[in-house]
């Protein structure tokens, strides 16, 4: 494999991910997909790298403040169960040889779904700017049933009062997540804190965060020790090309429109969904593949 | 099958292939080894050390024959379990549904032999000694159909030739005079790592007159290949270092931000 193309991919998705703010994961698979890397080794290296923007992005979060460390910690719980089932479930998809179609349909709804919502989104916030009305202001938390559920626990930085139950199944789901897809699940963790929970913007990308390091962690020690579909090397490539992406991606991301950045995120996002999807229906030149007993190098 | 001269064929390897043609050529070890081997070959090279940047490589099989003959050259990788599967169209989309296993099946097969070298055996004889892709050995499994059994190992061989891991064509040998010959065999980037062995066959007569078997080694070397090693060795330890180095290289990367921001 050619490493400059992969250092190159890093930049590419670094940029992006400076420009819109977002972990680059969910992106960076498919790309790892598109140049032949095989799914469940893409999935466990990328899992790899998670870990370590995490890290870097929770310091500058945590200097400032914007960590609710509590909160932090119950979605933790909830996402390490949430990763070990994953990987679990990863390991049983593969021997049954449908762990590449999980995947890719995972990868095919999710980011289908992001991305329509994202785009629906911001055309009509130019649709606002356009028409001149500025933007309604959007109440701190709103508050519905799930509010009403038992064994609720104070959080003291998130401003709230809710059930554990919340976060913990937040948390689980994230934590299968990414488990199976190689995200950080923080495109599902922020909308899911905001809307779900009620958490105030400013703490909830610090937050989540936070419990990714961890979840993200535990999946690439799993995918590791489970499946052996982890390449430190390709991981370090991939970082190497980010985190250089990333910097020019922050300047380049200050020159631009909050929702013209938004809409075009939202039509890349759908055009990997569509892509992949395209894979999954388009009939394969040979529709007979093979896999391998561990233990011979391919 | 196998003559007793590996030891020492191995031993004359050390030399550079270019002096030990010479030597073959100068009458130098044939005339007092081929008295007693009707074949003798030998290889370029007993090892193939993959390193990272590693492109595929060529290996020089080369040797002589005592009496006039047709020569073919079979080389198998480490036997591999390999488990073939076989999309249907579902709800639209394309899905694994049918499998089968065969178990032994060589991770790496080639084929080279002089021009019209198999116009005389018999299909027994080429079957016995593998000689082309359709006569591959393999485990099949049991209780099957025997026409899904053939769809099945057919594809086998396709996706393997398609990998360039199974030779589609055989290669060709070429004879100096009546006695040398040589062939080159190539290793792609994707060869499987494991002990390999090359059979070298004398035919004459609609039969199989000698043979001889050279081991040959493909192994990874490096860092990348004790990366490697470690991870299907000790995969714990693998895990909690591959977290190691992300959480280093996070720390490293928030150092730079910071300088840089």
């Amino acid at each position: 494999m050619n490493i400059f193309l992969i250092l190159g991919m890093g930049v590419g998705v670094g940029v992006l991910s400076g420009i819109f703010g977002v972990g680059g994961g969910f992106l960076l698979t498919p790309l790892l997909f598109f140049i032949g890397v095989p799914s469940p080794v893409a999935v466990g290296t990328q899992a790899g790298q998670i870990v370590a923007t995490s890290v870097s992005g929770v310091m500058a979060h945590w200097r400032r403040g914007n960590v609710d460390f509590k909160m932090g910690t119950v979605l933790l719980i909830g996402g390490i169960v949430g990763s070990t089932f994953g990987v679990w479930l990863f390991a049983l998809l593969r021997t049954l040889g449908q762990i590449d179609l999980v995947i890719k349909l995972s990868y095919v709804i999710f980011l289908g779904v992001i991305g329509a919502l994202m785009l629906i989104e911001s055309i009509k916030a130019m649709m606002r700017t356009k028409s001149g009305k500025a933007g309604t202001g959007r109440k701190l938390h709103e508050h519905n049933w799930l509010h009403g559920l038992p064994f609720k626990m104070r959080f003291r930085r998130s401003q709230l009062y809710i059930s554990a139950f919340l976060p913990l199944a937040i948390g689980f789901l994230v934590g299968v997540l990414s488990a199976i897809m190689g995200v950080g699940g923080g495109f599902v963790m922020v909308p899911a804190m905001i809307y779900l929970l009620g958490m105030p913007t400013s703490v909830v990308v610090g937050t989540s965060l936070f419990q990714i390091i961890f979840v993200a962690a535990n999946a690439t020690f799993l995918q590791s020790y489970l499946n052996q579909t982890v390449d430190i090397v390709l991981a370090l490539l991939l970082l190497i090309g980010s985190v250089i992406g990333a910097q020019f991606g922050t300047r380049l991301g200050a020159k631009l429109r909050g929702e013209h950045l938004r809409g075009l995120l939202a039509a890349m996002v759908l055009a990997v969904g569509i892509k992949i999807m395209l894979d999954l229906i388009i009939p394969p030149s040979d529709i007979y593949s093979l896999s391998f007993s561990s233990g011979v190098g391919h | 099958m196998a003559s007793g001269t590996d030891g020492s064929m191995i031993s004359i390897s050390r030399l550079s292939p270019l002096v030990l043609t010479t030597a073959i050529f100068l009458g130098i070890i044939a005339p007092r080894n081929a008295q007693a081997e009707p074949l003798i070959a030998d290889l370029s090279d007993h090892l193939v050390a993959i390193t990272t940047g590693f492109t595929g490589t060529e290996l020089l099989l080369f040797g002589s024959i005592e009496e006039d003959g047709d020569v073919i050259v079979v080389v198998h990788g480490p036997p591999t379990d390999v488990t073939v599967r076989r999309k249907e169209r579902i709800a639209g989309i394309w899905m694994n549904r049918d499998s089968m296993t065969f178990e032994e099946t060589p991770s790496f097969y080639h084929v080279a032999m002089t021009q019209g070298a198999t116009e005389g055996l018999p299909l027994p004889v080429l079957h016995r000694h593998q000689i082309g892709a359709q006569n591959i050995r393999m485990i099949a499994p049991q209780g099957e159909d025997p026409v899904e059994i053939e769809n099945f190992r057919s594809s086998l061989i396709r996706n393997q030739q398609a990998h360039g891991l199974y030779s589609a064509v055989p290669g060709t040998i070429q004879k100096r005079g009546q006695r040398l010959f040589r062939t080159s065999v190539y290793f792609p980037a994707n060869v499987p790592i494991g002990t390999y062995v090359i059979e070298t066959l004398l035919a004459r007569n609609g039969e199989i007159q000698s043979g001889q078997t050279t081991p040959l080694f493909v192994s990874k070397v490096g860092a990348g290949a004790q990366i490697f090693r470690i991870a299907n060795t000790f995969p714990a330890l693998h895990g909690i270092l591959a977290i190691i180095v992300a959480m280093a290289a996070g720390f490293a990367a928030n150092w730079v931000f910071r300088k840089l921001g």
